[in-house]
């Protein structure tokens, strides 16, 4: 009762805040609420999906509906908590770190032990990731229980993607390293069974080993970035880290920064599929589409970004001691992957490759914005796309369902077919490529404004060029869009099965998606109302974050993507949009280097194989080949020998002396049982005689001694 | 008289009755021996009881006792000597050797 009158007048609080923050033109955000049992018991966004993935995986086929209710359930609740905390963050500002301390070990750089905790953090950043993570999440539970219907391992499936939502809010919850270094793992294992799931074909199975060990190669680096700047600052947790870069304190960690920053970087691009770390994302489309649009969207492939974010004053480095260098590597690598990636879409006939090489593009722009210090940008930017790119993968998924093929050469003509796929594609599509006014227009605008500001009063001269490579990839980005749009919903239908609008569980959340795909930017319109900004500053340290946040428009970059949008709809309608009759008419612009080069993803793959994992992989091969054979074949040889002779020793053993003891005892029981038989007659007074002459014994033995 | 006049009643009167309950045949003559070897015990308990003028009398109270108890015995012993006769159409002792080993 008390908490709910709490809660009352925390609401009534909630308004007067309002009219308050709104009078101050300042990004500066005071919290309004630091403490309550809504914050306090926030730990059940993290453990309710996990625990509904161990009740799944024990109690789920016993289910009406296989375990998908629990999922659901628990995916639900995450959405709605999140929603709350989201609503009370915009309101009054939320900022919260519980924790709970695990062990302490060691000892660190000022002689005290290092403190394993595990906590919640309930701030600005990571109520936007509970926000997303649920509500996303609920939508694609939703669309999963249709897709999915009817596959052999419904339940276990089920079971890795409550694991895969628990582990990204652990990820995203962690007040530390550790904790988010587990969460990270947790994402990562997940994923791998995810992408695996159909493992009777072998290709699938290579796809989740190939995005685990690129990965894996990115984890290493992020261990090392996170041990580097424990010990430097002797403490896993991100505040007191944070709190050093803020302070702007020489140390350890300013000396070590750059390559912290650098190593922690890797470990961000490995899950954010950076550029030349992206290989293992389009590969990832092996997994049910559902699973791609979870992870493509709100989860796993954020976490980079997102461990930007946390990390950011580190990487702003407004004292110029810490890591301030990294971020020119940070926005060449984004530049580099939102063009290049980006034209790998263009050449794609598989549409769900179509969208994984346009996540990989997009996650560039962020990573580009963080790395021009544009913390508010990267994180908008992964706000907006959440939405559009799962409603994108979820209107791919349901195509596929209907047509039975991924490739867009067996599709064509679905949009009279499939209207409710195809309007909601449409607004995903705009909302992608950024027209005005979907959510995509201002999240990218704000990313070009950013860079452009960057290399501009920002001093940072790299961003200039990043910056004709983001404005250049807003143009490829429609391009592809316009393609893959004109190959599955216009012209003639050429696959062999027979489409049809899919059922409610999968239109409704395509519907929902797409609401959120028009809305999502509207919550940070420069120089309209810029909310959005105000709720990820709600953190501790606290600090205004960006170097420069664009209260207006900028309408020369605005002009300059918007034109090329324009004219990319109308080019590649104008090459796609005629119908053709086969892949290679349809593709008819094929420029002699470039298309080779893009259709082999410029070899990187390959390189991959042949430079790396086949000249490590065979020599490793043939030495475990010969430890198997010799060593451990011996080893396991030996030790069957020993064993059988070892058995045959105690073979005689039993035989001989165990069982001649037994054998011995019986027959003298036997034996003797047969001499004492005779002494029972039967007769009572035999008996009788017998027991006087007992007693006259007895009686004589007393008196004797 | 002495005790021992008393005693000597009593170990004539148990070893009739041994006796008897040895070499009878009959069922129910071993169990009249078997009062005998009771008498005996009761003559010693009364005679000890004088002879070591015992305020409390336990001896006579305990052969009180066992007379009660030789009665019910009796019945109960009677009543199985019966069945078995009845079973048999014989109470001979010697005859009903079943148990034997």
């Amino acid at each position: 009762m008390t908490s709910m009158t709490n809660l009352f007048n925390q609401l009534i609080l909630a308004t007067e805040e309002v009219v308050h923050t709104s009078e101050e033109a300042e990004h500066a955000v005071e919290a309004g609420i630091t403490s309550g049992p809504l914050v306090e018991w926030a730990w059940l966004i993290v453990v309710v999906p996990l625990v509904a993935a161990f009740l799944i995986m024990f109690f789920g086929k016993k289910m009406p509906w296989k375990g998908w209710e629990i999922a659901w359930g628990a995916i639900a609740f995450v959405g709605v908590y999140g929603t709350v905390l989201f609503v009370l963050n915009a309101t009054q500002g939320v900022l919260y770190e519980g924790t709970v301390e695990i062990a302490t070990i060691g000892t660190n750089i000022l002689g005290e032990p290092f403190v394993l905790e595990w906590g919640w953090m309930v701030d600005g950043l990571s109520i936007m990731m509970y926000f997303l993570v649920g509500v996303v999440g609920t939508l694609v539970f939703t669309y999963a229980k249709g897709y999915m219907k009817g596959d052999i391992r419904f339940t276990w499936f089920f079971v890795s993607f409550s694991l895969f939502a628990g582990g990204m809010l652990v990820l995203v919850s962690a007040p530390n390293l550790i904790q988010l270094i587990v969460g990270w793992e947790l994402v990562g294992v997940s994923s791998y069974l995810l992408i695996a799931h159909y493992w009777e074909d072998f290709d699938n199975v290579d796809a989740g080993n190939k995005a685990f060990m690129v990965n894996k190669v990115a984890d290493a680096a992020l261990f090392l970035g996170a041990i580097i700047m424990a010990v430097s600052v002797g403490s896993f947790n991100f505040e007191t880290i944070l709190d050093v870069v803020v302070e702007g304190h020489e140390g350890p960690l300013s000396q070590y920064a750059f390559w912290a920053g650098l190593l922690l970087f890797i470990g961000a691009m490995g899950k954010s599929a950076q550029f030349p770390l992206h290989v293992w994302l389009p590969d990832a489309m092996a997994g049910p589409t559902p699973v791609s649009a979870l992870m493509h969207a709100a989860t796993m492939v954020t976490a980079g970004v997102f461990l930007l974010g946390r990390l950011f004053p580190f990487y702003l480095d407004v004292s110029g001691l810490f890591a301030g260098d990294v971020r020119d590597i940070i926005i060449v690598i984004g530049g580099i992957t939102l063009f290049f990636t980006g034209l790998i879409a263009l050449v794609q006939d598989d549409i769900k490759k179509v969208l994984a090489y346009s996540t990989v593009s997009q996650l560039g722009y962020m990573i580009a914005a963080m790395g021009a210090g544009a913390y508010t940008a990267g994180l908008f930017h992964l706000f907006t796309h959440a939405f559009f790119k799962a409603l994108l993968f979820l209107g791919a998924g349901s195509v596929i369902h209907a047509v039975h093929s991924n490739n867009m050469s067996d599709m064509g003509g679905l949009r009279k077919k499939m209207p409710i796929t195809f309007w909601t594609f449409i607004i995903g599509t705009f909302a992608l490529i950024g027209v005005f006014p979907f959510a995509g227009f201002f999240s990218k605008d704000e990313i070009l404004a950013s860079i452009k500001y960057a290399g501009g009063d920002g001093g940072q001269d790299i961003a200039n060029l990043i910056l004709v490579l983001g404005i250049l990839g807003a143009f490829v980005t429609a391009f592809y869009m316009t393609r893959a749009v004109a190959l599955t919903f216009f012209g003639e239908y050429k696959g062999e099965a027979h489409p049809h609008e899919s059922p409610k569980s999968m239109a409704y959340p395509l519907i929902g998606l797409a609401f959120f795909a028009v809305v999502a930017g509207w919550v940070n319109i420069p120089g309209v109302y810029t909310g959005f900004t105000d709720w990820l500053a709600t953190r501790s340290p606290s600090t205004t974050f960006d170097l420069h946040h664009a209260e207006t428009f900028d309408w020369a970059v605005v002009a300059a993507s918007t034109m090329l949008v324009i004219a990319a709809v109308v080019i590649g309608w104008m090459i796609y949009g005629k119908d053709a009759g086969t892949q290679k008419e349809r593709d008819r612009v094929r420029i002699p280097v470039l298309w080779p080069l893009l259709e082999n993803l410029y070899y990187i793959d390959d390189f991959y194989m042949k430079g790396i994992v086949r000249p490590i992989m065979g020599p490793i091969a043939r030495v475990i080949l010969w430890f198997d054979m010799r060593v451990v074949d011996g080893v396991v040889n030996g030790v069957g020998l020993g064993a059988k002779g070892l058995a045959s020793g105690v073979q005689v053993i039993d035989a001989e002396v165990v069982d001649g003891v037994y054998n011995v005892t019986a027959a003298g029981t036997s034996a003797s049982g047969d001499v004492l038989r005779r002494s029972f007659t039967g007769r009572v007074q035999q008996y009788a005689a017998f027991s006087f002459v007992g007693v006259i014994v007895i009686v004589v033995l007393f008196v004797i001694f | 008289m002495t005790i021992v006049q008393f005693l000597i009643v009593s170990a004539a009167l148990f070893s009739f009755g041994l006796y008897g309950v040895i070499t009878r045949r009959n069922a129910v003559l071993v169990l009249a021996s078997v009062e005998l070897m009771l008498a005996a015990v009761n003559i010693n308990f009364v005679a000890f009881d004088v002879y070591l003028g015992d305020t409390t009398h336990a001896g006579q109270i305990f052969s009180l006792f066992i007379i009660a108890l030789a009665a019910a015995e009796v019945g109960i012993g009677i009543a199985i000597i019966l069945m078995i006769y009845r079973n048999r159409q014989s109470a001979n002792v010697d005859e009903l050797d079943s148990m034997k080993g």
